[in-house]
């Protein structure tokens, strides 16, 4: 594990240095790094604002409300948490399982979602950086630079996504705040009429993704030690995988693997993630950290995501995909992979894996005919986890007998890679930094090590002009220490009943 | 089939004035049941994919909440540019019109934001009543927009 860099020893006299916002990622993040007078790195910190507020937001609602509404929580992966929600109301209405033509009408769904929530992070956010170099000129360094240098590249991304948005729309009834998935099953079935327009472009879909993975492994070919050593750092992998060890991206039984790749432990029920898995809160950032209980806070924390899917899994069961993958386990030589860069490639191998699973589902005649519904004994309580485009998303109801919600906890993908985005940064930090004096090119070496894990910072909000902030900061006992408002001229004031109020 | 107009509003229903652009979008749906001539959506935030929302339209009127436009509201011609939006998930009008204009190799076609002063937008809470007043205006002036004869030709 890398030495930390978390906490300066003396932070007196240190000169401060805050990329405010990280850009290119969703939702408002920022890095304060400590520097002395050498200009030595002393102190590095990825600080994400999450509100705490979901939990709240959900509790005392009708259960059955619940899938729709999370779809607010987030207006990049709102798919992911339909279906984690109604993942984990199957079990208080006793769906165990769903029907076949439910479970393949939201595979469906959920690979579509995967598929162009890849495609947007690799062709629109982190390309400018893979094709022009972390340091090239600022203004170039985006999408419409893209557009103008490769418009094929380009193009291709925004199809794709948009081939993605279409299956959503299929299979969720809308293309936003979908109604398709319900505890117990689907309220409906693929038209007809959707499959036969999905399926003429599909093999084409095929091709691009294939085109995509392509670019990436030549980026990693062209420069090896560019892509294995920037961002790099031993971390445990975490992920679900199929009951046979096979790739799975919407449910499985949850493993974990050390950095030498060795199991630490395999087949653990996702209802029981209680018992695997305890968050930590530290006082100087509002996301939690959560780690493996068995091996404690210090060696317990993990990497979610594509790079620990692609390795956790023994295999990918699509012919193509596994082609590739073989490819880039072989790429370590008999290690795991630890490289930030290599969540690119391994995204792009899932979004092959993607496609090829859609292709197959669209062929498949349970999607437009078939039993919907399922039920069974009720419940009080439901775990519905599954692999998000950026990791594992776990939803966690208690209902009561009003069938209102009376407790809640999600665990998004991003807080599962809380400390490997920090160790990241810090590593980069380390290497690139150390010593430099600092320019804008340095510094997005920074932001490029936090794009790789493609972070959801995502409070679903937005509006022209400037956002106010509101934020509560929570003692380790979840007291609240202190709430503040930032206007949108900049201001900050403290709100009453909090420590920090002013006489 | 492509309509020759598109109201394209964004926003999420469930953070209090953030809504307005979405619900705009959902009253002039239901106040203008007779256009065939106009194609309502609406999403979350503008991304890329948007581009091949615009292709072949005649008009397109596009609706947000804002916090730094003027009480009611406030409409802009849009024109393309690469501004800071595009370093996000999400791209500004002025941005998905640059990005139109590349992947084309042509103009989008003509674009008017409708801006709508919100002032609230926590999770969870309802559209402000000061918000809905401004919405109440801007739907006055989005149906007289919306009225021009320009728009009852076909693309």
């Amino acid at each position: 594990m890398a030495a930390s860099l978390e906490t300066a020893a003396q932070p007196q006299g240190l000169k401060r240095v805050a990329i405010d916002p990280v850009s290119r990622v969703e939702g408002h993040g920022k890095v304060t790094i400590l520097l002395d007078a050498q200009q030595r790195v002393q102190q590095v910190r990825l600080h994400i604002v999450e509100f705490r507020g979901f939990e709240q937001f959900i509790a005392g609602r009708p259960y059955w409300e619940v899938p729709v509404m999370v779809q607010r929580l987030c207006g990049i992966c709102p798919v992911s948490h339909h279906l984690a929600a109604s993942k984990a109301l199957d079990h208080v209405v006793g769906a165990m399982p769903i029907t076949p033509s439910a479970l393949k009408i939201r595979r469906l769904m959920h690979y579509g979602q995967v598929m162009q929530s890849h495609a947007l992070h690799f062709f629109h956010l982190s390309s400018p950086d893979l094709l022009f170099g972390f340091d090239s000129e600022v203004n170039r360094r985006n999408i419409v630079g893209v557009a103008a240098a490769h418009p094929d590249i380009a193009k291709k991304g925004v199809l794709l996504r948009k081939y993605g948005q279409e299956v959503i729309r299929a299979t969720a009834g809308k293309r936003v705040h979908g109604t398709g998935s319900v505890p117990g099953g689907m309220n409906k079935h693929v038209s007809a009429a959707d499959r036969e327009l999905l399926r003429r472009e599909v093999q084409q879909m095929i091709q691009w993704s294939q085109d995509a993975v392509d670019i990436a492994k030549t980026l990693h070919a062209q420069n090896p030690a560019l892509y294995d050593r920037f961002g790099a750092f031993r971390s445990n992998m975490l992920s679900l995988v199929r009951a046979d060890g096979a790739l799975d991206l919407y449910d499985g039984v949850i493993r974990a693997r050390d950095a030498s790749g060795a199991l630490l432990f395999d087949g653990a029920s996702d209802q029981g993630y209680l018992d695997l898995i305890e968050e930590e809160v530290k006082p100087w950032t509002y996301m939690k950290f959560p780690f493996l209980k068995s091996l404690g806070r210090e060696h317990g924390w993990y990497r979610v995501g594509p790079l620990a899917r692609l390795q956790n899994c023994d295999f990918i069961p699509s012919p193509r995909a596994e082609v590739e993958r073989r490819e880039f386990v072989g790429w370590g030589q008999g290690q795991l992979l630890h490289g930030s860069l290599a969540y690119h490639w391994a995204r792009m191998i899932e979004l092959l894996h993607c496609m090829e699973v859609i292709a197959e589902l669209l062929d498949d005649p349970d999607i437009l005919a078939g039993e919907l519904m399922a039920r069974g004994e009720r419940r009080h309580s439901g775990v519905g986890v599954i692999e998000a485009p950026r990791g594992t998303l776990i939803h966690h109801y208690e209902v009561g007998d009003d069938d209102l919600v009376t407790r809640c906890n999600l665990i998004v993908s991003t807080t599962h890679n809380n400390q490997a985005m920090n160790e990241a940064v810090r590593s980069v930090a380390r290497e690139y930094l150390d010593g430099h004096e600092l320019s804008e090119g340095l510094l997005n070496h920074i932001e490029v090590a936090i794009r790789a894990y493609d972070p959801c910072l995502s409070c679903a909000t937005h509006a022209l002009g400037k956002m106010p902030l509101q934020a509560t900061l929570l003692g380790a006992g979840g007291d609240v220490l202190d709430r503040v408002r930032k206007s949108p001229d900049g201001g900050f004031e403290h709100l009453p009943g909090s420590i920090g109020e002013g006489p | 089939m492509t309509l020759p107009c598109l109201v394209f509003g964004w926003g999420n229903r469930s953070r209090g004035d953030d809504a307005l652009g979405p619900l705009c979008v959902e009253r002039l749906r239901g106040a203008l049941p007779a256009r065939e001539d106009i194609e309502f959506l609406d999403d979350y935030q503008l991304v890329p994919e948007h581009v091949l929302d615009l292709r072949g339209r005649r008009r397109v009127l596009f609706v947000d909440a804002s916090l730094a436009c003027a009480p009611p509201f406030e409409t802009l011609a849009l024109r393309a540019a690469a501004d800071a939006s595009i370093s996000s998930h999400s791209l500004s009008p002025q941005a998905l019109l640059h990005l139109y204009r590349d992947l084309h190799e042509k103009d989008a076609p003509p674009c008017t934001l409708l801006a709508i002063r919100g002032m609230r937008f926590e999770l969870g809470e309802a559209p402000s009543a000061a918000a809905l007043a401004h919405l109440d205006a801007a739907l006055q002036w989005a149906r007289g927009w919306l009225s021009m004869p320009q728009l009852l030709r076909r693309a």
